[in-house]
């Protein structure tokens, strides 16, 4: 993407490579915030048509422009900081929790040859980042001097660690199949059409994967962080206005981003699901299966209780872990015994 | 880029099954009901050392291997030596079932560790590499660290665990720094490489003193003086089942790394280090002899006898040559089957349902129990070296290897603290036989305290000391043709 | 002003080498326990970036996974557990200071040495048997790869083993199973169907109950 816009800026020097990344990124980052704009609205949507409600449906058509106005009212209003608070922190925390939400989108391939960057390790750098998230929790939950933020700061710190372990078997059982780090590689590995896809050979994977998603992204039914019954709101209780504002963004920015990565790993990424279809460009396949994504994640928000900390705790190490290396184990005995490793050099 | 080739496992077949049957005996212990569990993992440990033991000699064809790249070697020695610790880990865990279950510390993770520690020390054993020495190493270690203080509801235990695991932790600290160094020296670990490299031209200052420092290393683990300080804390803290398994199969293990160090990666530089050596192995011995005339707990007791024992295998390692590595491969087999039988012996006295330790408790066995005092006069016999004992066969070899290589003071030195040491064992040989009796002691509990101390006793035995002589010395023989 | 590739490369490593000394520096001055962690874990990350700079982008992912997600989040858990008093632990700082420094510089002196013996003695190079494989015909992940899992697969395989012994003696050493407590046995929870849970029982008035005819083999003493 930066050398399309390199060539069209005439190719030469490098302030004009520096301006040919920033015109990337911008291309990335605005319809992103747009779109988490918009999944916010979906989600609220989703969720009260499960319940049998209508939503928002005040500002603008159908409630479209609710997240515009919620945004703006949160904008103008006051940043309050608890007068215990340590303030650097403090505001640091959602600062980073946003940036480090924006800053693993540079990785995600929108189409062939459509990556801020395209890392020879991209999969790492994105649970690099990921793993980083839960900074932005812990940093918030210590410095707000707050019971509730701190207890939702550890919960939340334990429970993303946990999940991390059996996120990083099942990207080793499906790189298996791969051979190779690079997020264009692994779409490029599973080329053809649906059936070609990821999520029919790897699909006890995929389960695991989108439900510690789901952990990861602290989404319902694993949203103990914030559980509003015992905590509130968990490491978000002392924070108001544009630094809620952020954490809330950061969130969804998070959870599209994790849709994406699933749509990649699983989805067969920006590619076409039946012949006959290859003609709508790539991208726009790649926005639909994002969506697909988070759809799902919202409907689960919308049904599924919450767990209690014990349970969580105990599916993450008790049962994930061991699944998830059994998979490696059988999935990596099938392949090597098939010759179906691939062999890139 | 084409796919690796597996590595030949065939020369490591035993330490493979020994790691997954560890992991297969962890998932016993814990599917077992808790009342079972000790029983299960005791008994299926002990079969599983059977097996790794006829893996280990059936896989003994003469010639050496090596697999892994060069970092595990098999050869006669190693198959000797790794059928030694065996042999002392199956003695320990024979005995260990009656006292653990006294002292309610009959988990199954006992054997686990024990065989995991098992492990390590055949990985010692087979080390061609200086890095597969470390890991070994520290596989052996750890699980010792955790038997060690496995009675963790005891202060002596866990004292023992957590003075052995500090002062461990420091000499496999110096051990790396030497390892460090040898690597900064001479570009390789690999102790082939290293061996052609010595024999090249003089070994740089800084090759000798990072060898120096795993010398300091190795001699901790073997607990030679001056690196001894922390053996009478342990023995006496930890489980008596326990320091069994220390005083044997851990100490074969070392004994043979130190060997292989030694002769294999530092053969052609014997000047270098025989000096170290002729030192420790003096030190050794004086220590073991002379501090041993004051102890009064048995244990203890044994601690120093174990010092003074490796200072005379050291003995035959000083000589550096293949005549001394035959007397060491001897010396320690010996050694093992002694130390065992006398352990045995001790988990043997008990009276009023209590363990007893105190050496004047043996007061008039003979009166009350002559065959077990028989057994222990015999033991006692043959570890000060009393001629027509194997005891005495171990030093007879020891000492004519470092005669052959011209270490006569060595040889002179040995025979003063042999003769020095005899009063100690001489004295429990006095107390049980011409003391008055306290009291009887109970009689012997379980069966694997009766067999391993009724085993060893006939071994030592006078009886015996014909029949296994020549196989005995024709095996330590075969064993150190590794090192011709 | 214009930039070419190496002027890049130099400046962007400067700036994160500065970055990397200035946290180190602040996580042994900084007041509060927890912002020493906070820069640390910006030493760390700016470390991966001069791994990136080096052309190791799997250690510089590596060490963000490990290091600043795994072990840092547990360090921070600790120290913000914790009370500790940095003060009094700082009180012997002067005192240990001269001390510190002679040994940091007896460390860089040993470094010296060993580096100019390396170049000194010609054949040590010689001796080297595994050379990391050429970074031009394989990236480092594959290398790496080949190194860990293929050369020294038996040093990696044992000090997995060491590892598993570490673990097992943590759970004998302090794993207590306290009498009286008591526990969700989620299997038989999800096992128990209706109809043993409960009975509809038609109550005469007056009569009442007898509980023990509701007692259930198998539910809890």
């Amino acid at each position: 993407m930066v050398e399309w816009f390199y060539a069209l800026y005439g190719g030469e020097g490098s302030l004009l490579y520096m301006a040919a990344i920033i015109s990337s990124i911008l291309l990335v980052v605005l319809p992103l915030l747009l779109c988490v704009a918009f999944a916010v609205y979906f989600d609220r949507k989703i969720w009260a048509a499960v319940q049998m409600r209508r939503g928002p449906n005040v500002v603008g058509p159908w409630g479209l422009l609710q997240s515009f106005a919620d945004g703006i009212k949160l904008f103008l209003k006051e940043t309050i900081i608890p007068a215990g608070a340590n303030k650097g922190i403090f505001l640091i925390a959602p600062m980073l929790t946003f940036i480090l939400a924006l800053i693993s989108w540079a990785v995600i391939p929108f189409e062939a040859k459509m990556a801020i960057a395209d890392l020879n390790v991209g999969i790492l750098y994105l649970l690099a980042i990921s793993s980083l998230g839960v900074y932005g929790i812990i940093m918030s939950g210590w410095a707000s001097n707050s019971r509730y933020p701190f207890l939702g700061g550890l919960r939340s710190a334990a429970q993303m660690v946990s999940y991390e372990v059996s996120i990083g078997f099942i990207l080793i059982v499906v790189l298996i199949n791969v051979g190779s780090l690079n997020m264009t590689d692994i779409v490029l590995a599973q080329e053809g059409y649906f059936w070609n896809w990821h999520w029919l050979p790897f699909f006890p994977a995929y389960v695991v994967f989108f439900i510690s998603a789901l952990a990861e992204t602290n989404r319902p039914p694993f949203d103990l962080p914030e559980a509003e019954a015992e905590l509130v709101a968990g490491y978000q209780t002392e924070y108001s206005s544009m630094a809620f504002a952020l954490f809330f963004l950061g969130e969804y920015a998070n959870i599209l981003l994790m849709s994406a990565t699933m749509a990649i790993l699983f989805l067969g990424g920006w590619q076409a699901p039946l012949p006959g279809l290859d003609f709508i460009p790539g991208w726009i396949w790649m926005f639909l299966k994002i969506c697909f994504g988070f759809f799902l994640f919202a409907m689960v928000k919308a049904f599924v209780p919450r767990y209690r900390y014990d349970q969580l705790m105990r599916l993450g190490w008790k049962i994930f872990l061991p699944l998830s290396l059994v998979l490696v184990v059988v999935y990596a005995g099938i392949w090597v015994y098939g010759g179906l490793v691939p062999v890139r050099g | 880029m084409t796919q690796a080739a597996i590595p030949n496992l065939a020369p490591a077949l035993a330490e493979v099954f020994l790691a997954v049957a560890a992991m297969a005996l962890l998932m016993i212990g814990v599917f077992a009901n808790a009342q079972k569990a000790f029983g299960r993992t005791q008994v299926f440990a002990a079969l599983t050392l059977v097996i790794a033991a006829v893996l280990v000699i059936s896989g003994a064809g003469g010639a050496r291997v090596e697999t892994f790249g060069g970092l595990f070697v098999s050869d006669n020695f190693s198959v000797f030596m790794k059928v030694l610790v065996v042999l002392g880990a199956l003695g320990s865990l024979a005995l260990a079932g009656p006292y653990l279950r006294e002292h309610k510390i009959a988990r199954f993770e006992f054997p686990v560790l024990m065989v995991l520690s098992v492990l390590g020390m055949f990985i010692m054993i087979s080390s061609n590499n200086l890095m597969s020495l470390y890991v070994g190493l520290e596989l052996q270690s750890l699980a010792l660290y955790v038997l060690a203080a496995i009675n963790r509801d005891r202060n002596r235990s866990t004292e023992a665990g957590l003075k052995y695991f500090v002062l461990g932790a420091l000499s496999s600290g110096m051990m790396l720094y030497g390892i460090s160094l040898i690597y900064g020296f001479s570009g390789t670990m690999d102790f082939d490489i290293l061996a052609g490299f010595v024999a090249g031209h003089a070994p740089a200052l800084g090759l000798v003193v990072g060898m120096v420092f795993v010398i300091t290393g190795l001699a901790f683990k073997v607990s030679a003086v001056p690196f001894h300080m922390w053996t009478p804390d342990v023995y006496e803290g930890a489980p008596t089942p326990v320091t069994a398994f220390f005083a044997a199969a851990p100490k074969a293990a070392a004994m043979a790394l130190f060997v292989r160090v030694m002769m294999g990666a530092f053969g052609d530089t014997v000047d270098s280090w025989q000096q170290i050596i002729i030192f420790i192995s003096i030190a050794s011995m004086l220590v073991g002899a002379f501090i041993a005339l004051v102890q009064t707990n048995i244990k203890r007791l044994m601690a120093y006898s174990s010092i003074g024992h490796i200072g005379y295998a050291l003995v035959g390692l000083a000589a550096g040559t293949t005549a001394g590595v035959e007397a060491v491969a001897l010396y320690i087999a010996i050694y093992v089957t002694m130390t065992l039988g006398t352990f045995a012996a001790i988990l043997a006295m008990r009276r009023d349902g209590g363990q007893l330790e105190e050496i004047g408790d043996l007061a008039g066995l003979s009166k009350t129990n002559l065959p077990l005092a028989v057994a222990i006069a015999t033991l006692m016999f043959s570890l000060a070296g009393i001629p027509l004992l194997f005891g005495f066969l171990g030093k007879y070899y020891v000492f004519l290897a470092a005669w052959q290589s011209g270490l006569v003071e060595l040889v002179v030195i040995g025979l003063v603290t042999s003769v020095v040491s005899c009063y100690y064992y001489l004295r429990i040989v006095k107390v049980m036989f011409f003391d008055e009796p306290d009291g009887a002691l109970e009689p012997i509990q379980g069966a694997g305290v009766r067999a391993v101390l009724s085993i060893s006793a006939l071994v030592n035995s006078p009886l015996s000391y014909f029949l296994l002589l020549a196989p005995l010395a024709g095996a330590s023989a075969w064993a150190a043709q590794s090192f011709l | 002003m214009t930039l070419d590739a190496a002027g890049l490369v130099s400046f962007s490593f400067y700036l994160f080498a500065a970055i990397t000394v200035a946290s180190g520096l602040l996580v042994i001055t900084a007041r509060n326990p927890v912002h020493s962690v906070l820069w640390l874990i910006l030493a760390f990350f700016s470390s991966a970036g001069l791994f990136v700079l080096l052309g190791a982008e799997f250690l510089a992912m590596l060490l963000v996974i490990v290091y600043v997600g795994a072990v840092a989040v547990l360090f921070l858990f600790v120290v913000m557990m914790l009370d500790i008093d940095f003060v009094r632990l700082r009180e012997g700082f002067q005192q240990y200071l001269p001390f510190g420094l002679i040994i940091a510089g007896i460390l860089v002196g040993e470094l010296i040495t060993l580096g100019g013996v390396w170049q000194a003695v010609g054949d040590v190079s010689a001796n080297l048997a595994d050379k990391a494989p050429d970074a031009t015909e394989v990236d480092n992940t594959a290398a790496l790869g080949q190194l860990i899992y293929t050369q020294y697969i038996f040093i990696f395989q044992t000090a997995g083993m060491v590892l598993l012994v570490a673990m097992i003696g943590a759970i004998v050493l302090t794993l207590r199973s306290r009498p009286g407590v008591k526990k969700q046995n989620i299997g038989r929870q999800n096992a128990r169907r209706p109809d043993e849970a409960f009975r509809l029982v038609d109550v005469e008035s007056g009569q009442g109950v007898d509980p023990s005819a509701f007692r259930q083999t198998g539910d809890r003493e």
